[in-house]
């Protein structure tokens, strides 16, 4: 970081955050790695590339989508006004398919012919098969066993769309181990693969590309805010797994500093037990590919992570976030699942809108500190997606918290 | 003189390459492991490298990933790994020790103070498949400074232009990664390893072991003719796992695998 007046400069040219990123490979995928950042340094720069890119977001994608002022919410919480920035109306139903975009035009770019992702949710698996489909690439997605149990609505969909699902089962079954077979792969056929990595995760250049991909929501956000209200917002919350919804809320309005940036990672059970809140309750480490915040035991051990959305059970967080941590520029909470479940179902019934489990994480933080916020604050909390794929999981929470009511 | 150097220099008096053999520590259990790993020199292993099991093996295939399981189930930790190998020291001052795995327990431990007490223990050497010569730099002037050959992968995908990089930091020995892939699963033809090894000779004078693939006797003697070393991991491992799933004696078991394939790797230029 060598420019001390923005937060918006990294990473530097090996891919450093502080001292958080870099590229921990195995050497077979380096040359790639490297290949990767040439070719995605100059399609940055190629307008052809960019238009391509934004077209696809309107045409496709159906952007920009609304930041929609939430009344009954609003109302509810009984402070801040609040709005949803609505990536759950996007094509295939949450943010995963801006990245997903922006990555198969540079795999096409590169002539590669196979694509490979992991996925927790699905939603990253589910929009990797619609680009492929899009582009007819032949996709091969890794997800969890136990993932592929939960979230069996989105595994359907991916093989509807062509994919190819392998089910991973060492482990727990769950994100982690979906991207250490997915990295296998790509180990195992670098001429002609794709990983299409599905959060701001990873070896550089991962991390900066998907947040600049998914940036389009910020800067949505500050357009749409400037026209609503006349100004830019003064609270920003999202959710974390790896990142990527939160990033690319954050990234745009990281120079603004009088905005406060909160992300909410998953507490799972809660802190003492288990949980995925990496920032909170980890400390700095190396695993696929980056350094950054990991859950890990003294003998620096992976651990396994914990909570009732997929897509947030994971035990690291992008390295940028961990730089944000350290610099204080964003702060880091955790909601438990049952908090997350609460604000599930106060958003459905309040607003008509079913939040994705992941996104419920957001909402549930907005819950608690919106009250004490003057009525004229302006919150911005990331939909980052759909619930329709957590309804099973929902159902099943609720039966045995509440003996049956559903 | 290190332990690699005059080892090296020993091979080439007897005019022929390494068996370098891989076993995981604490897999299927300690005492086990130790037995397997005290007992490699008497069954002609020239260099032994021992696997510090990791949560997360992204660079193995079942096999391995399977004991790593295994150990970190028996309790196996990184303070037991380097006790292990003081314990092999007590008896063997000569076979170089390699240890191999990933960075996160490394960094963990710190990496100063993790290369002093490697040094301590009697390690000879590191291989740490996620730590590429990008990321090398944070590690080796601690290395360098406790007297341990930081050995550098290359594979089928680092080319000439890349080549040069690799070697230029390396010491002890180059571990040419025989196929693009994980370990224990496909076998590179002995024209592309032919190939291969003779392509990073001309940027290195160090000595080249080969690995990845090699599980039979016959397959060791074939490297064996074509390189300086041949390594085996996959197959050793998976001797004790089935000796083991027999009821019986997991080390005795891969003990006599490595005598098998140490005579191959004798006889290869014979
Ligand atoms: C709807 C939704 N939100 C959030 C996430 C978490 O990912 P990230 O932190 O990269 O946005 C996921 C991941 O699957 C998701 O599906």
């Amino acid at each position: 970081m060598t420019s001390l007046n923005t937060y918006r400069a990294g990473p530097d040219e090996r891919g450093h955050f502080g001292i958080f990123g870099g590229r921990y490979v195995a050497e077979t995928l380096m040359p790639l790695i490297l290949s990767v950042e040439k070719a995605y340094a100059e399609a940055k720069n190629d307008p052809a590339f960019q238009a391509e890119f934004r077209t696809l977001l309107k045409q496709y994608v159906g952007r920009p989508n609304p930041l929609y002022f939430a009344p009954r919410l609003t109302e509810a919480f009984g402070g801040a006004k609040i709005f949803l920035k609505r990536e759950d109306l996007n094509h295939t139903g949450a943010h995963k398919i801006n990245n997903c975009i922006g990555q198969i035009l540079l795999a096409k770019r590169m002539g590669k012919e196979r694509i490979i992702a992991e996925t927790g949710a699905g939603q990253h698996g589910v929009a990797t098969a619609t680009v492929c489909a899009l582009f007819g690439l032949k996709c091969v997605i890794y997800m969890g066993a136990t993932d592929i149990e939960r979230q069996a609505p989105n595994v359907y969909r991916m093989k509807l769309l062509g994919a190819e699902v392998r089910p991973v089962t060492s482990g727990a079954a769950t994100l982690k181990d979906a991207m250490n077979d997915a990295l296998r792969d790509w180990v195992t056929n670098v001429a002609d693969t794709y990983y299409l990595i599905g959060t701001v995760a990873g070896p550089h250049p991962f991390p900066a590309m998907v947040r600049d991909f998914q940036c389009v929501i910020g800067d949505e956000v500050r357009a749409q805010m400037l026209e609503a209200e006349g100004r830019l917002p003064d609270s920003l919350v999202a959710c974390i797994g790896g990142g990527s919804n939160a990033m690319g809320l954050f990234h745009p309005f990281l120079d603004d500093a009088s905005i406060r940036i909160i992300g909410v990672e998953a507490g799972g059970h809660g802190l003492d037990k288990l949980h995925a809140a990496s920032l909170t309750g980890g400390r700095p480490g190396v695993l696929h590919g980056n350094r950054t915040y990991l859950l890990q035991d003294d003998d620096g051990q992976i651990q396994e992570a914990h909570s009732i959305s997929a897509g947030l059970d994971y035990p690291g967080i992008g390295p940028e976030h961990s730089w944000l941590h350290e610099t204080k520029r964003v702060e880091y909470v955790w909601v438990t699942d049952d908090e997350a479940l609460a604000a599930f179902q106060q958003v459905t019934r309040l607003e008509g809108i079913i939040p994705a489990l992941e996104s419920s994480h957001a909402l549930a933080h907005a819950a608690k500190i919106a009250g004490q916020l003057p009525k004229d604050h302006l919150m911005v909390v990331n939909m980052s997606g759909r619930g329709d794929k957590d309804v099973n999981t929902v159902a099943r929470a609720l039966g045995d918290t509440f003996g049956g009511l559903l | 003189m290190s332990r690699m150097e005059a080892r090296f220099a020993k091979l080439a008096a007897e005019k022929r390459a390494a068996l370098v053999t891989y076993s995981m520590a604490f897999d299927p259990d300690r005492a086990a492991s130790q037995e397997l790993l005290n007992g490699l020199p008497g069954a002609g292993a020239d260099i032994i490298e021992f696997g510090m099991p990791f949560t997360d093996p992204m660079a193995d295939g079942p096999a391995i990933q399977y004991a790593a399981q295994r150990a970190l189930a028996a309790g196996g930790t990184l303070r037991g790994v380097l006790e292990m190998i003081a314990n092999f020291r007590q008896g063997d001052n000569e076979t170089p020790v390699v240890l191999m795995g990933y960075y996160n327990p490394i960094y963990s431990w710190g990496v100063e103070k993790f290369c002093a007490d490697a040094a301590k223990a009697g390690i000879d050497a590191l291989i740490i498949v996620d730590l590429p010569p990008e990321e090398a730099d944070e590690l080796l002037p601690h290395c360098r400074a406790n007297g341990i050959d930081f050995i550098f992968l290359t594979t089928p995908t680092s080319d000439d232009s890349r080549l040069p990089t690799i070697v230029g930091n390396a010491s002890g020995f180059v571990y040419y990664v025989s196929i693009a892939g994980i370990t224990g699963t496909a076998s590179a033809s002995a024209t592309a390893i032919g190939d291969a090894v003779s392509r990073i000779k001309k940027h290195t004078s160090l000595p080249v072991c080969v690995g990845f693939g090699i599980k039979t006797p016959e397959q060791a003697a074939e490297v064996a003719r074509l390189a300086d070393g041949a390594v085996v991991g996959s197959a050793i491992v998976q001797a004790a796992a089935d000796a083991k799933a027999r009821g019986e004696n997991p080390a005795q078991a891969a003990l006599a695998l490595v005598r098998e394939l140490a005579a191959g790797v004798r006889g290869a230029r014979g």
